[in-house]
């Protein structure tokens, strides 16, 4: 079991779920997060003082998978993000040691 | 100045009516309905001006202070109402003690009724006049409040509040619109208020800035309006509100209170467009904070001068209004170095300076033969009562602002603590917050009750009652 962890644009929110919906994906977690990368920030200018911000919004998808899954869904993630540009986000891969349903108790991979 | 254009008016009917062998018949003092009616819905279109303020202010603080924002204004409105009633109008208007002061005559509105008194108003009840001066006492006492927001506490916010309106706004009302004020007497114009209301309260608030110090963090994090469509939502509701501010200081439903009303909204336009234009030629971007911002710096100068100029040159009012004001905001308070947070100073301390000096230029008879005519018109002497009115008020709001925050100091702390800033005033002045970020259940919260032995007074961890 893995979890994928995508910050992606928030314009391609939209995409990605579509993709991961078609794929059969049926639970993902949302956040809207502000974070920096390779992608400059921009400038803000308030009664003429400038403001430079460095932290922009992003979207965190977060997916826990059957391991045997990993690869297909973030490569899934990986085009339906993609624009070309900078500031398209990364994905992260962690391991999973377990999972419960809360609603009936039963735990391991099958839940997911 | 209106109070003595009335007087005049009165006069001149009494004398087209008095008949050869009549008694002066117009002793007996006539109300006027159309008169009463607009000065009554002026009062409330001012009366607005003040919750409209604190939507102006609040949407620029950050989100952990828009509440103690909004509260400043909206308990001066209930404050200086009462203190109006009970002492405030016969200070400013009663009857006047050696060209400083109005006598105690009219303590508690006593003898204030019904009838006109014509020295002020001649054609609507002596109470239109003074709940329509109430409203002007307000919204000048709430205009400070942007130059110390975020930082001070409420209970020496409100002991400062009602110290300043007694001993700085009433004798200044005196003395540049009561009958006999020594300003009045001089010959300076001030329409609807560029040195009682503006140039008071901006100069009140850049000494409140520099006795209390910078907030927190001041130039080294960014402090952001939090909410600018709220501000621009004041703005509007400020540029609506100043038809009854300038329209109405004519005190009556006639030709002078129209041509106050179409130079007040030109010279909003057109300072509007100035500041946007400036701000757009010095920072690349056109901004709506500015619009809104160069639109209430535009209504500021033209406050003295809104009964007494025509409406070209309320167009060189607003335009140069609006640069001046930007130059004031963005580069002379960043050179300088102080925190007026919402530019109190700016906005209303360099416009009403602008304002009263375009006064001493641009006033003409031909708009209002009751007024004067300015350098423009060949009356070099207006230009010179005008500063002199200007350096009055800016000495005196300057060191009695200075004198009552140093005694209201001694009384109780003026400034919030690091930590109560930190956490912004909303919760530690008044146990309350704008916006839920968190989901807080009845049963976090508890557990927060529990743990602290103050939760009597607060049920927030860093509350500090009073």
């Amino acid at each position: 079991m893995k979890k994928i962890e995508a910050i992606i644009r928030p314009s391609k929110l939209d995409d990605v779920k579509d993709a991961l919906d078609k794929y059969g994906i049926r639970g993902m977690t949302v956040t809207q997060v502000i974070g920096c990368g390779l992608q400059k920030g921009h400038t803000q200018i308030y009664r003429g003082t400038e403001y430079s911000i460095n932290l922009l919004a992003k979207i965190k998808v977060e997916v826990v998978v059957k391991d045997k899954l990993v690869e297909d869904v973030v490569n899934l993630i990986a085009t339906t993000a993609r624009s070309g540009e900078i500031g398209d986000g990364k994905i992260f891969i962690y391991p999973v040691e377990n999972a419960v349903r809360i609603r009936t108790g039963e735990a391991g991979e099958e839940v997911v | 100045m209106r109070t003595r254009l009335m007087q005049i008016m009165l006069l001149g009917l009494s004398m087209l009516f008095a008949l050869p062998g009549l008694a002066w018949a117009a002793d007996a003092p006539k109300i006027d309905t159309g008169d009463t009616t607009f000065v009554l819905i002026s009062s409330a279109l001012v009366m607005l001006m003040t919750p409209a303020l604190a939507l102006f202010y609040g949407g620029m603080v950050r989100k952990k202070n828009v509440l103690s924002t909004i509260m400043q204004s909206f308990i001066i409105i209930a404050l200086v109402s009462v203190q109006w009633v009970l002492i405030g109008y016969t200070l400013a208007f009663g009857p006047d003690k050696g060209t400083l002061i109005g006598g105690l005559d009219w303590l508690g509105l006593t003898g204030v009724g019904a009838d006109p008194n014509a020295d002020y108003a001649g054609t609507i009840p002596h109470q239109a006049f003074m709940v329509f001066q109430l409203m002007f006492a307000i919204i000048t006492a709430a205009l400070i409040t942007g130059s110390f927001a975020e930082r001070m506490r409420f209970p020496a916010f409100l002991l400062f509040t009602i110290l300043w309106t007694t001993l700085v706004y009433d004798p200044l009302a005196h003395w540049v619109w009561a009958v006999n004020g020594w300003i009045r007497n001089l010959g300076a114009l001030d329409f609807a208020g560029g040195t009682v209301v503006h140039i008071s309260s901006g100069v009140s608030g850049l000494v409140a800035a520099l006795v209390l110090g910078k907030r927190k963090g001041h130039g080294s994090e960014p402090m952001l309006p939090h909410h600018v469509p709220m501000t621009v939502l004041g703005a509007g509701l400020l540029w609506f509100g100043w038809f009854g501010f300038n329209a109405g200081s004519a005190l009556g439903a006639n030709g002078l209170a129209v041509s106050a009303f179409v130079v007040t909204n030109t010279a909003a336009a057109a300072a509007a467009l100035s500041w946007t234009a400036v701000e757009w030629l010095h920072r690349g971007k056109p901004t709506v904070l500015g619009a809104a911002t160069g639109a209430v710096a535009g209504l500021v100068a033209i406050t003295p001068a809104a009964g007494f100029v025509a409406p070209l040159p309320a167009v060189v009012i607003g335009l140069v209004g609006g640069a001046v004001c930007y130059m004031g905001v963005a580069v002379l308070k960043a050179k300088l170095g102080y925190d007026d947070a919402l530019d109190a100073f700016g906005c209303h301390g360099i416009g009403g300076t602008w304002g009263a000096i375009a006064t001493g230029l641009f006033a003409s008879k031909a708009v209002n033969s009751l007024g004067n005519d300015g350098l423009f018109y060949g009356n070099p002497g207006l230009l010179k009562a005008q500063i002199i009115s200007i350096i009055a008020t800016y000495v005196f709001a300057g060191v009695a602002s200075f004198i009552i925050l140093k005694v209201v100091g001694v009384v109780c702390k003026l400034r919030a603590t690091g930590e109560e800033e930190e956490a912004g005033l909303d919760i530690t002045q008044h146990g309350e917050e704008a916006y839920h970020d968190a989901i807080v259940g009845g049963s976090l919260l508890k557990g927060v009750l529990e743990a602290k032995p103050s939760a009597g007074k607060s049920n927030q961890p860093v509350g500090q009652g009073f």
